[in-house]
């Protein structure tokens, strides 16, 4: 099936199946390799990415569902403000250890700060319990929205 | 070279059962093998007195009611519970002011308008549906017996302010309530269907909506 994807601002046209993956579409489709095949079943978050400014776990997401709807990942995220900020903060608390998870906690960060610019450890922890790091970066990824969240 | 013959014979044997073995299909809940047959009202009419076939219907319902596809969005917590022994939700998710999960992590971030199948997983597919959110809190049922759980759906101060007659409704129409019996693969269902529950929720109704003891 050709479905018509808009990632990063870019059209794509693409011919695949209807119920594949957005992932599999990203990565080995269209070639952006930045998001991250964790678990395949939406618990690890490291294949998140925004639709429609939402975040999502783009590993269960079909990519019928995405198509006409603006995809963004973590090739681009930096050219939000939030994005920016958090891309910003990540360097100066130098947050990632091994580094495969980082693209989903970032999108997720983001989508955070977006809904919530001044959000609580509480908040914080909510949002971010969706993303999985196995180095435990954990204390370094609250810190990093803290310092994102002042700026 | 008989015995060498046999020597591999066995061996192919083995390596063929073992093969069988790692093959067969792991079992779950298909969508199909719903909880078997629900009661209907007429089944409770040899009980004369009207206040006891209330009752007794109610307690019939309720076994859709606490089914973990119903009951696992209505928790004691704000958390919801999962799976056919209704553990913690994982990723751990909270309900929020929204019933729909705090902000920057809505339910729709995994939860789609239909139930996803996954290929090549244990997990064979993530539960969806346009509404999905959690009960609100004065709707928790996680933790409460069958009669409490009854006082609870009457009482329109925690159901919604809703009359007998929207329950019925709810019940039988809501879109949300209906996705329990097509839970997608990997899930059992409640017993009966989406009818027969509406239809004994009117069986009760019709008999006083009394609870049980």
């Amino acid at each position: 099936m050709p479905y018509n994807l808009t990632v990063n601002g870019k059209s794509y046209a693409v011919d695949v199946d209807g119920d594949i993956p957005l992932l599999w579409v990203l990565r080995d489709t269209i070639g952006l390799t930045g998001t991250k095949f964790g678990c395949g079943i939406a618990m690890c978050g490291a294949c998140t990415v925004h639709v429609d400014g939402m975040p999502v776990r783009s590993c269960i997401l079909p990519v019928s569902e995405a198509a006409e709807k603006p995809v963004t990942t973590i090739e681009a995220i930096g050219d939000t403000p939030e994005g920016r900020k958090i891309q910003q903060a990540w360097l100066d608390i130098d947050v990632v250890q091994c580094g495969y998870c980082q693209s989903g906690q970032i999108m997720s960060a983001t989508a955070l700060l977006a809904a919530n610019p001044k959000p609580s450890d509480g908040d914080i922890d909510a949002v971010m319990a969706g993303n999985i790091c196995r180095c435990g970066t954990y204390p370094r990824i609250r810190a990093a929205i803290k310092l994102a969240a002042q700026g | 070279m008989a015995k060498r013959i046999l020597a591999l014979t066995l061996g192919s044997a083995l390596a063929v059962v073992g093969l069988v073995a790692a093959f067969e299909p792991i079992r779950g809940h298909a969508e199909t093998s719903g909880g078997g047959a629900l009661k209907g009202a007429a089944d409770f009419a040899s009980i004369a007195d009207t206040k006891e076939r209330s009752k007794a219907i109610f307690a019939e319902a309720s076994r859709v009611l606490t089914h973990p596809r119903c009951i696992n969005c209505h928790p004691a917590t704000r958390s919801p519970t999962q799976g056919e022994d209704m553990h913690p939700h994982v990723p751990l998710m909270i309900a929020a002011d929204s019933s729909m999960g705090p902000a920057g992590l809505a339910c729709s971030t995994c939860h789609g308008p239909e139930n996803r199948g996954i290929v090549g997983s244990r997990l064979k597919s993530i539960p969806g549906n346009a509404h999905w959110q959690l009960a609100p809190e004065s709707m928790a049922w996680q933790g409460l017996t069958v009669s409490q759980i009854c006082q609870q759906v009457k009482d329109t101060e925690r159901n919604g302010n809703r009359s007998h007659a929207d329950l019925i409704k709810h019940m039988g129409e809501d879109h949300l309530v209906g996705w329990a019996w097509h839970p997608g693969e990997g899930r059992s269902a409640p017993p009966g269907s989406q009818a027969e529950l509406a239809a004994l929720i009117a069986a009760w109704v019709d008999t006083g909506a009394e609870c049980p003891d």
